[in-house]
């Protein structure tokens, strides 16, 4: 899978640009111990290693603590905090809530009034029009962070718009994306989404040059990996966007990046966010909540504290694979935002490992037994 | 604030404690209680086949397939009693039930040699032939005194198994 994967037809759909879960794992699971001498009975019927493994990932395992809500601290602990804490309840849903909905809505009004104009009367000033649409994306994201008084400490030099860089960043929420859209029009992929969302992405994201695609479809992915080559290189397109992770997770963590970013051949620029989780999880849960619940509770909220850092480019070293570049700027991500690596695939949220990884056990084992067989 | 540890009473509890000898402590029980609701995505009170696959380390394990068949649609008290085994407050002759009921399949108290190919089978998937693994297998038993056409039962198991240091611990994480 080393060359342009995507364009292999042979790969089952989701396969494309997945990273072999091999490459990433350390060899030695619990199995491969490796007990000398003879083979004997014992050691045939002493299955007990494999069910270790099986029941410790049924009680706990790595992958579904990247997707767990972690909500915030209650503080309404002891008596005397409680009323404060009612106080503070009536507060946030019955004056910070409504001035919010009220904000959004001005900011909805201002920005359709501009962009409707703009988008269909402007038709022969491209380069104009374009202009004026980034803008006009960059004021309405300004208004959605404002609704969630978000308070975000950007760190590092403000992206600049040129060719063959290419912007990865961890990814929590939707959000995220709000919240790096209002100081730079990226253009982000993205999957597509039903609802009004969805109609956003049509109508007014794609004037940024967003790119929508569904995660299970093969066909989208081979027209997805051809519009991302040819994005970078254009001179005037919005700097790009990619969450590697393809998926949510909940900002404690990382999963593997998707390698097509890091194989395009540009200068990849790292962004890492860390959300403090003072006041609510910007953690999007999309299997328990809908994008517009995971909104209002952002908005009956006190506020949306993070940090963004704009970290410094990387480029691919000679001999490096498009996997191993992944996995620095993985790293470079985690330690700035303080997240813990995890050597699983987001994807698998929607899909089941492929038998390869089984495979590989059922390999080591056969191997190792007929080795101990042939010792005597 | 309502978290989902609250809702099992101290008589809740101490219901599954009994119900898994004490295997576990209270605050174990709360913890798997937390898990278990994780895991039941569709919050039917059981974790389907399905729910188990979903845990991507579960559904590589070689034996997991074996597994299912045990897990299938396990309630909250079945669920600790299954986990049980894997308690460091587990006797050694608990743990050596345990696996031997993996390896009786159709739980007549008799392992026959078909049950452990079926189990080698899963462990050794296409790296062995069949010959090859029938060929270890019939070496294995004999050379421990059993024949192909002996089947093995729950001493045998004890014999076998019981004094070598089977290391079948998981811990449950406690906060």
């Amino acid at each position: 899978m080393s060359v342009p994967g995507k364009l292999k037809p042979s790969c089952s759909e989701l396969d494309l640009d997945r990273p072999n879960l091999e490459d990433y794992l350390p060899s030695g699971a619990s199995i491969q111990q490796e007990p000398d001498g003879n083979l004997r009975l014992r050691d045939l019927l002493d299955i007990s290693p494999s069910l270790t493994e099986a029941a410790g990932a049924i009680i706990d395992d790595s992958f579904t603590r990247c997707f767990k809500s972690n909500p915030p601290e209650p503080w309404n602990w002891n008596v005397y905090l409680f009323p404060l804490w009612c106080f503070g309840v009536v507060i946030r849903y019955f004056i910070l809530f409504p001035a919010r909905v009220l904000v959004l809505t001005i900011g909805w009004i201002i920005f359709l009034s501009a962009f409707i104009p703009v988008h269909f009367l402007l038709k022969g000033h491209d380069k104009l029009r374009k202009n004026l649409e980034r803008c006009l994306v960059e004021l309405i994201c300004s208004f959605f962070v404002a609704s969630w008084t978000g308070v975000v400490k950007y760190h590092g030099p403000r992206p600049s718009m040129r060719p063959k860089q290419v912007f990865v960043a961890n990814h929590t929420s939707m959000i995220d994306f709000i919240i790096l859209e209002q100081m730079t029009a990226f253009a982000v992929i993205m999957q597509k989404h039903p609802g009004w969302v969805g109609l956003l992405q049509k109508t007014i994201l794609e004037s940024v040059g967003c790119i929508w695609f569904n995660r299970s479809e093969a066909k989208d992915r081979e027209i997805v990996a051809k519009k991302l080559r040819d994005h970078v290189v254009g001179p005037d397109n919005n700097p790009l966007l990619i969450f590697p992770e393809g998926t949510c997770v909940n900002n404690h963590y990382t999963v593997m990046f998707k390698k097509g970013a890091f194989e395009l051949g540009c200068s990849v620029c790292p962004v890492a966010i860390k959300y403090n989780k003072i006041f609510v999880d910007a953690f999007w849960n999309s299997r328990k909540q809908s994008f517009t619940m995971h909104l209002l509770q952002l908005m009956t909220s006190w506020a949306v504290v993070c940090d963004v850092w704009y970290l410094e480019p990387e480029n691919i070293k000679p001999g490096e694979t498009a996997i191993e570049f992944a996995e620095r700027i993985r790293d470079i991500i985690s330690v700035r935002a303080g997240l813990k690596k995890v050597p699983w695939d987001g994807y698998l949220k929607y899909s089941r490992p492929s038998p390869k990884h089984r495979e590989r056990k059922q390999q080591s084992f056969a191997e190792s037994m007929l080795r101990r067989l042939d010792e005597k | 604030m309502g978290n989902t540890s609250s809702m099992l009473t101290q008589y809740d509890i101490e219901e599954v404690q009994e119900h898994c000898n004490h295997t576990f402590s209270q605050q174990e029980i709360v913890s798997l209680y937390q898990r278990f609701c994780q895991l039941d995505r569709s919050g039917g009170g059981f974790i389907s086949a399905d729910e188990f696959l979903s845990v991507p380390e579960f559904a590589v394990n070689p034996l997991s397939q074996r597994l299912l068949k045990v897990v299938d649609g396990l309630n909250f008290k079945e669920f600790v009693k299954f986990l049980s085994a894997f308690s460091s407050r587990a006797s050694l002759q608990q743990k050596i039930e345990f696996i031997f009921k993996i390896y009786d399949s159709d739980h007549n108290g008799k392992v026959t040699f078909n049950d452990m190919l079926d189990v080698l089978r899963d462990l050794t998937g296409q790296f062995i032939s069949e010959q090859q693994r029938e060929q270890v297998l019939t070496h294995v038993l004999e050379e421990s005194g059993y024949t192909k056409d002996s089947s093995l039962t729950i001493s045998d198991f004890m014999k076998t198994l019981g004094n070598s240091a089977l290391k079948m611990e998981v811990e449950v994480p406690v906060d």
